[in-house]
């Protein structure tokens, strides 16, 4: 019974913070409904009984994902309430495509599935019972799908260097510190002696010394 | 009253539609339109950990683990791309993005 009702308290909120993210007029209000919505799935995750995917959720999601998303809304300096036209004119083409989409989804497994869906967590296997959910994972991931798991790993590097790839600009102007330069650099290149005349001055070259 | 296979898939469902529905509405925005493909993600990774939990499969979580891989992945680069675009344009409109014309 208390299982039903965290049920439905994610469920409602996870689908609710959704809506609002569509619908949100300010997109830093959209990011932060979004971190709800992830935080009502990791609670449906933990209801399944997948503890370690609930936490990566909150990890990945909340901690690194949505903040980027929060980093970037804040940082553009963009007109967003112009981006809003359009707004309703759109809403009765997507309403209709959306209304299709979940009728034919609910519609396939409340009625389609044959012999019916499962409505209880089977039992754990004999011989896992007192495995963690976390342990179930690692004996799989790092035995059966460790090419995968290195192949994920590859993914994210080639997205690391693709976005810093992308977003890095070399400015003009901007004085940077050459340690060769720093290293090649002798008493010789760094002292200029000049003869003075009596009563005279010295004009400094315009290169100074080097 | 219990919970079933069948209402986490619904609220998968409902999760996956609000992500299209995003799309249509915010044609515009492509900061909104990459936060509903993130909501469609999710409802994915949710069917999956529910399919996982109920047909005793471990399987199904490694997947919806690979999945979260690629979505940072993505929303990482997308958000680059955003960026770049916006210190080239001033602008991060969709309709403006036809440059490339293919």
């Amino acid at each position: 019974m208390l299982t039903a009702g965290f049920f439905y308290l994610f469920a409602v909120l996870a689908i609710a913070s959704g809506t609002m993210v569509i619908v949100a007029r300010n997109p830093v209000h959209a990011v932060l409904f979004l971190i709800l919505t992830f935080f009502n799935a990791a609670g449906l995750f933990i209801l399944l009984g997948a503890e370690f995917l609930a936490m990566l959720l909150v990890i990945v999601y909340v901690g690194a994902v949505a903040v980027l998303f929060l980093f970037v809304v804040m940082m553009l300096d963009v007109d967003f309430a112009e981006l809003r036209a359009g707004f309703i004119k759109n809403a009765p083409i997507g309403l209709l495509v959306a209304g299709i989409v979940l009728v034919e989804l609910v519609a396939l497994f409340v009625t389609g599935a044959s012999g019916g869906l499962p409505t209880a967590i089977p039992a754990a296997a004999p011989g896992t019972e007192t495995l963690t959910n976390t342990e179930q994972i690692g004996r799989v991931l790092y035995t059966k799908y460790v090419y995968f798991f290195q192949a994920a790993g590859l993914v994210l590097l080639v997205a690391m260097v693709g976005a810093i790839v992308l977003t890095l600009r070399h400015r003009e102007g901007v004085k940077r510190q050459s340690i060769a330069a720093q290293n090649a650099r002798t008493p010789a290149m760094g002292l200029e002696v000049v003869k003075v005349a009596p009563g005279g001055a010295v004009i400094p070259s315009s290169e100074g010394p080097r | 009253m219990t919970i079933g296979l069948a209402h986490y898939l619904t609220v998968a469902a409902c999760l996956f539609t609000l992500g299209i529905l995003g799309i249509f509405l915010n044609r515009k925005n492509v900061i909104v339109i990459l936060m509903s493909v993130e909501l469609m993600l999710l409802a994915v990774n949710i069917n999956l950990v529910a399919f996982s939990a109920f047909l005793g499969n471990i399987t199904g979580q490694i997947f919806a683990l690979f999945i979260l891989t690629v979505a940072a992945a993505e929303a990482a680069i997308g958000l680059a791309i955003i960026v770049v675009y916006y210190r080239n344009r001033g602008s991060i409109a969709v309709e403006d993005i036809n440059m490339m014309k293919g």
